[in-house]
């Protein structure tokens, strides 16, 4: 009888879960005792620093453990790795800005990586929080407009004079309490669950046709309002906020949203006429967009001025080559903002291209398991809104790695677990509690009566 | 550090990145393929589901499900190892054109020598016999299932 009962118990895999955080733990030692011996600097706080990302991440495991036991074991370990190489970086960055300090005589400068260790404190706190609130993903649908309405607000926070603040002239920070934050990053997870709720019950009629051109069904004149309010949306936050890369960030997500709730492929490509009219416009109207696509397209032709930093980062992608210098053996600090937007540039200098390309697979890992979760799960809100935080990373990975690297214009977004900057850490993380959650509904045992009436049913033969 | 070193170290620290990553493409991999002895019960895995197992009770396997009642009487459907679903729906696998069917009105799953019947929230409900079916049920060759106007049993 126990035999045949076994069939149907559940394999959780948290034991995997539980090998695999382990193993990016050993990486990110790894990672910070190079950077150590080859800067010649230990120091204490770093090993509490890495005993205590330990000690977090086991305490997360335990909480997963506890509150999503079926949910999916890559999730969780991918972006701990991800995370704890990016904390490796910044240390490594912070002691080439303490030893240029000590060459030139000036204050030695405050290390960025203890606050990027406090910020991973909170985004694991936030990830328990919104794993322990939201226990079933379906409640999120009653918060569709709430969370619109939020979204909006926290979108256009920054404009807010006296609350908000402009750094390198983008106003996308504000300042609470001598804390800046990036209320953008936190927009976009609740415009998610906004989205998400919207499509799902418009679904049907968002995927009618009124007539087809070249084989491609066109959706009716009605029907493409919520995608122009959307477009007007991002315009704005490019004009006001000079954010392309949220802007971008926004209307992608919208649009693949769309294509994921309708199946209309002429979503896709009303999306992209939408996009060109709106980057033709922007073009041209504003300074600073004509400046991104001119450094995309010829970024030597002023290698010392606006192309600077992007000519610096792929240098430094070549001094990297395919094994790259190794930890703290190359010269990642030259390029501007090493530590937030182009983080990418210095783990390929220093990891060169087989490092990166692992890098990338992690982020491709993530991305296959929300969008695996996003398939099995049930329910339409829940597949929508998977899909939609799947994008959410996929995209903004894609967004920033693609400027740094040249192969499109740089957008100003940061690379998710790996750049410095608390609030999109705290948002990604937020992120990856909803997809553990939606992934827990989507392999966890149909119903717990399912075995009931299965048990009944062997127990009576 | 001398050169020798850092070069070591510098190929080390790919080679355990690369382990990570190939290791949890293994546990990926393995996911993938779940194992025979787990989950047996999720619908979204049930499809990839190998032949079905012997069970407890001998029987002759149940290979259709045939409609016995209604505006479809005579129909065999017949059963491999995917879901049914039945409802009024153009994506139901049993298209019932019933005012008191539901879309998506109930569904089949396959589990070894078994059928589940679960409902999906209908209106009128599913009923096997004169119970109505509140949660998911097996349903044995013979009993018959009604949905709506008709009625449909399992034969071998």
């Amino acid at each position: 009888m126990s035999e045949t009962l076994d069939r149907y118990r559940v394999s959780t895999r948290r034991s995997a879960e539980l090998a695999l955080l382990i193993g990016s733990w050993l990486i990110g030692i790894f990672a910070w005792i190079l950077v150590d011996a080859s800067t010649g600097k230990s120091s204490l706080g770093g090993w509490t620093t890495l005993i205590s990302s330990g000690v977090l991440l086991l305490v997360v495991h335990a909480v997963v453990r506890w509150q999503a036991p079926y949910a999916d074991p890559i999730l969780l370990p991918c972006v701990a790795a991800l995370n704890l190489l990016g904390l490796a970086m910044i240390h490594r960055l912070d002691a080439a800005s303490a030893q240029r300090a000590a060459a030139n005589g000036t204050p030695q400068p405050t290390p960025d990586v203890y606050a990027q260790l406090t910020w991973m404190l909170i985004g694991l706190i936030a990830f328990i929080i919104v794993l322990s609130i939201v226990s079933d993903h379906r409640r999120l649908q009653r918060l569709t407009f709430i969370s619109g309405f939020v979204g909006i607000i926290l979108l256009f926070l920054p404009l807010l004079p006296g609350l908000g603040s402009t750094v390198n002239g983008a106003r996308l920070w504000i300042n609470v309490l001598g804390f800046t934050f990036q209320p953008g990053e936190l927009a976009k997870v609740a415009l998610t669950i906004f989205f998400a709720g919207f499509l799902v019950g418009r679904r049907h009629s968002l995927a009618l046709v009124s007539t087809k051109i070249y084989g491609i069904g066109v959706p009716r004149i009605k029907d493409v309002g919520p995608l122009l309010v959307v477009w007007f949306t991002a315009l704005l936050v490019l004009i006001l906020e000079r954010d392309l890369g949220t802007s971008l960030l926004l209307f992608g997500l919208f649009t693949v949203m769309l294509y994921v709730a309708t199946g209309r492929r002429s979503w896709v490509v009303i999306g992209a006429i939408l996009l060109i009219i709106g980057g033709a416009l922007a073009y041209h109207a504003f300074g600073h967009v004509h400046t991104r696509f001119d450094v995309w397209l010829h970024p030597f032709a002023d290698a010392n001025g606006e192309g600077f930093q992007i000519v610096q980062s792929l240098y430094g992608l070549a001094n990297g080559g395919i094994f790259g210098t190794g930890w703290g053996q190359g010269y990642p600090q030259l390029v501007p903002f090493a530590k937030t937007d182009f983080i990418t540039s210095a783990l390929g200098e220093e990891l060169g291209l087989m490092g990166l390309i692992a890098i990338f697979l992690l982020f491709a890992i993530v991305v296959e398991r929300g969008a695996r979760a996003a398939v099995a799960t049930r329910d339409a809100f829940g597949n929508l809104l998977a899909i939609g935080l799947t994008t959410v990373l996929g995209l903004q990975t894609f967004i920033v790695v693609g400027g740094v690297t040249r192969l499109v214009p740089l957008t100003g977004l940061t690379t998710p677990f790996l750049s410095y900057g608390g609030s999109s850490l705290v948002a990604n993380y937020v992120i990856i509690a909803l997809l553990i959650r939606i992934s827990n509904a989507a392999r966890a045992p149909e119903l717990s009566n399912l075995d009931i009436a299965l048990r009944s049913d062997l127990e009576s033969s | 550090m001398s050169d020798l070193l850092v070069t070591i170290f510098r190929i080390g620290f790919l080679i355990a990145l690369w382990w990570f990553v190939i290791t949890v493409v293994g546990v990926l991999r393995r996911d993938l393929q779940a194992p025979r002895d787990a989950k047996p019960l999720t619908p979204a895995r049930v499809p990839n589901r190998p032949s079905p197992r012997p069970t407890l009770r001998s029987r002759r396997p149940v290979t259709k499900l045939v409609i016995i009642e209604g505006a479809l009487e005579g129909t065999v459907i017949p059963l491999g190892t995917s879901p049914i679903l039945i409802g009024r729906a153009p994506d139901a696998t049993v298209v019932l054109d019933d005012d008191f069917v539901s879309t998506h009105h109930a569904r089949l799953i396959p589990n070894g020598n078994h059928w589940i019947v679960e409902d999906l929230g209908s209106t009128n409900g599913t009923w096997i016999d004169r119970t109505r079916v509140s949660t998911p049920t097996a349903l044995s060759p013979g009993s018959p299932l009604r949905i709506g106007r008709t009625i449909l049993e399992l034969s071998s």
